[in-house]
């Protein structure tokens, strides 16, 4: 059969198995090699809550999907062109992403007798079951061969097995002609103290690799051409990571150093894990005992003068509610990051959702507002954890920020920033004053900030708490202290919108439909615009990464278009949040609840709907 | 001596608003007198003291020190003090809590506290009441105790704080008594001293809702024969003629009478508060009237690494052996690629 080389400009690729196969990692070494090879790459890893679910069913099947490209990248993808799966219950989880034109490359080891019973077919041909008959099937012995491959290394059964996935990636890099080279050095760094494997994963990899080569399984082979990249220096980033190198970039450039007070929580603990190796940045971490401790010491951090961040997901959020009314109560500077999972309680706690923003929005006692930010994308996380900090600290108050376990979880190429290009962040830092006693709470006139008087700082000696306090200081109940002060907070909070950029639409500025969102969505929400404007239609998008407060110019940009559809994964937080503050339009919802990312065909059928 | 400072000058000009009659307000003195001596001994100057409570009667504590203070939420000063001490360990931390506060809903800050032995002091104003809420049970409410919430009498068991202190592996633990003044004093100044978590538990009365709580060993009638005051290095004597000792019999502490039997000073226990196995000091924490005297002083104090120590060596060595130094070069670290 003639070997033929397909060029093409995305591909998406699947890969899924046991959850101990290691289709995580084979997933974000593909992404990474790509990469590096100066693709656009957008991921989706999609795992269960179990480490180890039962071996073989269904309920224990991680995926990662990676979008690969020579052009515009925003989404992991909807449906796959090449679906690998490791044994028969992924293939069965995972046969409704593939394309009518995919590939499909199995383990053909595991499609024994009981490994299709266990996955729950009821015949034993799986793949006229799941109608596949169409797809491109490729039936490989990777156990087999990976066994084979690995005889003479001297590792144990169980280690030459674990090697399959590491064999499979072979097969996939032959099959997308990528280079192996990013792979073979990230091997070597792992297994820096264990040559022995790095060597046998090498050698499993360039086995898999030669094996598709030599078969004619594989009649085709793609390539995709590296995207014409704006020039610079790139690195491929997760969300969860540049949150955290976010937070320490606004630590850098206001002075201020980073404390974080954790508690471990899906999916936001590799902040936390990202945090606690930067001692180097003079960063300190604290894993604290529960949630309500991760935010209790990044208070305590905060009076003591530090930049103070907690990390967190919905459950946890809940935890932290009353504190962070404290912190609104003594204005404080911290940043709470709430990395949202599906709820409601433990939920579906590795899938995504945005579900959180009403908690985010109104989930405290007591008038209780607090600025809200969302990231709209992985690397997109740096930048929102960034201006995060600079508010909290210039307006003296805590920041929410929003992202979510698809963020967080997710990667893409990032063209990495220079510091020179981000703004000075100036905290209201005072060592004396002009009073004495030192009025705790009288502001500034423009933000309404306090100033922030720093225990051993001498002359400024002052107490604040949770008890309500007039501006100098003293505890207060008189009615119309109260009610000036809840009024200032919540002014202070409001005054941000003097600071924050402008909404931007994406598309022509006026039109027939305006399609809105905010956060994680992003990636979905433009490709189908575009999608529905490569079409003639007249469609935009406006993206919020702002909640509270919302761009100055929000009503203005809604006025331009006929009708307003609010998409969002949640039953219709953000358009009913909308509705409360621009009353005066109607706003159509495209909603989803699947612990699913959108698919871009929904948000395109969902405008279609109303066009 | 002169000193620096005077006790007024750890007044605020905040009113006190405690029950007349309260202990409180004897805590409040005996930690305002202290103030100048620790300034004196450990070379502070008043802006580095930092006092934080949570919530209850004596949470309002930071309100009344001319310092800075931090009224923070229900059971969470622990963690609020932590985070201070955390983000400038040239701080000295002060947590001012109760017996609901510290040992109810905040009872897994405290533990955890204790267990990294961050260098905090804990005083904890144990009256056996919910004084603010205006009279229910608390942890340490005396089994049978019948209270609002207990009408029938509690059917709980109380916790003892100083078995806490020695179940997290605390290593300063000291107790007095609102009355003993001059004894709280002293102990505010060991445990300034103390590096490490330093919990100083003071048996305080509510003179409204749980009036006489500790009368039985607090009343100056009988305090001298029903409390002991154990001095570090001292045998461990007590009585209003200082004729009572204790001794080791078998693994039980028992009280003796010196003179009586063949029993001398020398028999005695000598207390060693800085000895590490806690046997003897849990022993001495467990004491009770009428059986025992009830212990009062520094009970345990022993040496060990602190969590702020080991969080600035940390640090201190992550920076010297640094490969990144700054976010530009952490940005350019591990794989990259350049577009040309």
């Amino acid at each position: 059969m003639q070997h033929k080389v397909i060029d093409t400009k995305e591909v998406v690729i699947r890969f899924t198995g046991d959850s101990g196969d290691g289709m995580q990692l084979t997933g974000s070494l593909f992404a990474d090699a790509s990469a590096l090879y100066g693709n656009e790459v957008s991921t989706f890893p999609d795992f269960p809550a179990e480490i180890r679910a039962p071996q073989g069913t269904v309920s224990g099947v991680s995926g990662f999907q990676v979008n690969i490209g020579s052009g515009e990248i925003r989404t992991p993808g909807d449906y796959c062109d090449v679906l690998v799966a490791m044994n028969p219950a992924a293939l069965k989880a995972n046969a409704k992403w593939a394309k009518p034109t995919a590939s499909i490359i199995l383990d053909s080891d595991t499609f024994d007798e009981k490994g299709i019973k266990k996955a729950g077919f009821k015949t034993d041909d799986p793949i006229t079951e799941l109608k596949l008959e169409d797809r491109h099937i490729i039936f490989a012995p990777i156990t087999t061969l990976t066994k084979e491959s690995l005889k003479d290394s001297g590792l144990d059964p169980k280690s030459i097995i674990r090697s399959k996935n590491i064999f499979t990636l072979g097969i996939c890099y032959y099959m997308f002609n990528r280079p192996m080279g990013t792979t073979e050095e990230y091997l070597d760094k792992k297994f820096r103290k264990k040559p022995e494997l790095a060597d046998a994963n090498k050698k499993a990899l360039k086995d898999g690799f030669n094996y598709a080569g030599n078969v004619h399984a594989i009649p085709n082979t793609y390539k995709v051409q590296p995207a014409k990249l704006e020039k610079g220096v790139y690195r491929n980033i997760n969300g969860n990571q540049a949150t955290a190198w976010g937070l320490l970039a606004a630590s850098e450039k206001s002075g201020i150093p980073l404390f974080c007070g954790s508690y471990p929580i899906t999916p936001a603990t590799s902040i936390l894990e990202e945090l606690a190796l930067r001692k180097d940045l003079n960063v300190k971490t604290l894993q604290c005992e529960d949630e309500i401790a991760g935010i209790c010491t990044s208070i305590g951090a905060a009076y003591a003068g530090n930049l103070a961040v907690t990390t967190t997901s919905g459950p946890g959020l809940s935890l932290k509610s009353e504190a962070l009314g404290l912190a609104v109560m003594t204005e404080l500077p911290i940043v709470v990051v709430n990395v949202q999972r599906g709820g409601p309680s433990t939920g579906i706690p590795t899938k995504t959702e945005q579900t959180d923003l009403n908690q985010a929005l109104y989930g405290r006692n007591g008038e209780c507002p607090i600025a809200i930010i969302a990231a709209h994308s992985p690397s997109h996380c740096f930048d929102a954890a960034f201006y995060s900090a600079k508010y909290a600290l210039e307006h003296m108050m805590p920041v929410m920020l929003l992202t979510e376990g698809f963020l967080g979880n997710g990667s893409e190429p990032w063209k990495i920033p220079s510091m020179k290009d981000f703004p000075e962040i100036k905290a209201p830092v005072i060592t004396e004053s002009e009073e004495t006693p030192f009025w705790p709470f009288k502001r500034d006139s423009e933000k309404l900030a306090r100033r922030w008087a720093l225990p051993g700082t001498p002359g400024l000696e002052h107490r604040v708490g949770g008890l309500e306090k007039n501006n100098d200081g003293t505890v207060s109940s008189d009615p119309l202290v109260h009610e000036r002060m809840v009024g200032e907070r919540a002014e202070k909070v409001a005054r941000l919108a003097n600071y924050i950029p402008d909404l931007e639409v994406i598309g022509d500025d006026s039109g027939e439909v305006l399609v809105v969102g905010w956060g994680g969505t992003y990636g979905h929400l433009y490709t189908a615009v575009k999608e529905l404007h490569n079409e003639g239609k007249s469609v935009s998008l406006a993206h919020f990464d702002y909640i509270l407060p919302l761009p100055k110019n929000t009503a203005d940009i809604f006025s331009k278009f006929k009708k307003i559809i609010v998409c969002e994964l949640n039953s219709g937080q953000f358009a009913n949040y909308l509705r409360t503050q621009h009353q005066q339009f109607q706003y159509h919802q495209k909603n989803k609840v699947q612990g699913q990312p959108f698919i871009v065909k929904e948000i395109v059928d969902a405008v279609n709907a109303i066009l | 001596m002169e000193m620096k400072y005077t006790p007024q000058d750890f007044k605020s000009n905040q009113e006190v608003k405690w029950c007349p009659g309260c202990g409180d307000h004897a805590i409040l003195a005996s930690v305002q007198r202290a103030m100048p001596e620790i300034c004196e001994s450990l070379n502070y100057t008043k802006e580095r003291f930092v006092f934080v409570s949570g919530i209850g009667c004596s949470s309002r504590f930071p309100y009344y020190m001319d310092t800075y203070g931090f009224h923070g939420i229900h059971g969470r000063a622990s963690a609020i003090a932590t985070g201070v001490k955390v983000a400038n360990p040239t701080l000295t931390v002060w947590q001012v809590t109760g017996d609901g506060d510290a040992l109810a809903i905040g009872g897994n800050h405290f533990i955890h506290a204790i267990r990294r032995n961050i260098d905090i002091n804990i005083l904890l104003f144990n009256n056996q009441i919910y004084g603010l809420t205006k009279g229910q049970y608390s942890p340490t409410s005396k089994l049978g105790m019948i209270t609002k919430t207990s009408p029938y009498g509690t059917v709980e068991h109380p916790f003892n704080p100083g078995a806490l202190v020695l179940g997290s592996r605390g290593t300063f633990f000291a107790r007095s008594i609102d009355v003993e003044l001059k004894l709280t004093q002293d102990i505010m100044v060991q445990s300034a001293k103390h590096d490490g978590t330093a919990v100083s538990e003071i048996l305080v009365n509510c003179v409204i809702f749980n009036d006489k709580t500790h009368a039985q060993v607090s009343d100056k009638e009988f305090r001298a024969e029903r409390t002991i005051i154990l001095k570090h290095g001292e045998p461990m004597i007590y009585g209003k003629d200082k004729d009572k000792g204790l001794i080791l019999d078998g693994n039980k502490i028992k009280s003796v009478v010196i003179g009586e039997n063949g029993i001398t000073e020398k028999d005695l226990l000598v207390h060693d508060a800085e000895e590490e196995n806690p046997g003897i000091h849990s022993m001495l924490i467990d004491m009770m009237y009428p059986e025992l005297p009830v212990a009062l002083g520094v009970i345990r104090a022993v040496k060990d690494k602190t969590y702020d120590d080991n969080v600035r060596d940390q640090v201190i060595d992550a920076r010297e052996h640094a490969q990144i130094h700054n976010m530009d070069e952490l940005l350019h670290s591990g794989a990259i690629w350049e577009v040309k």
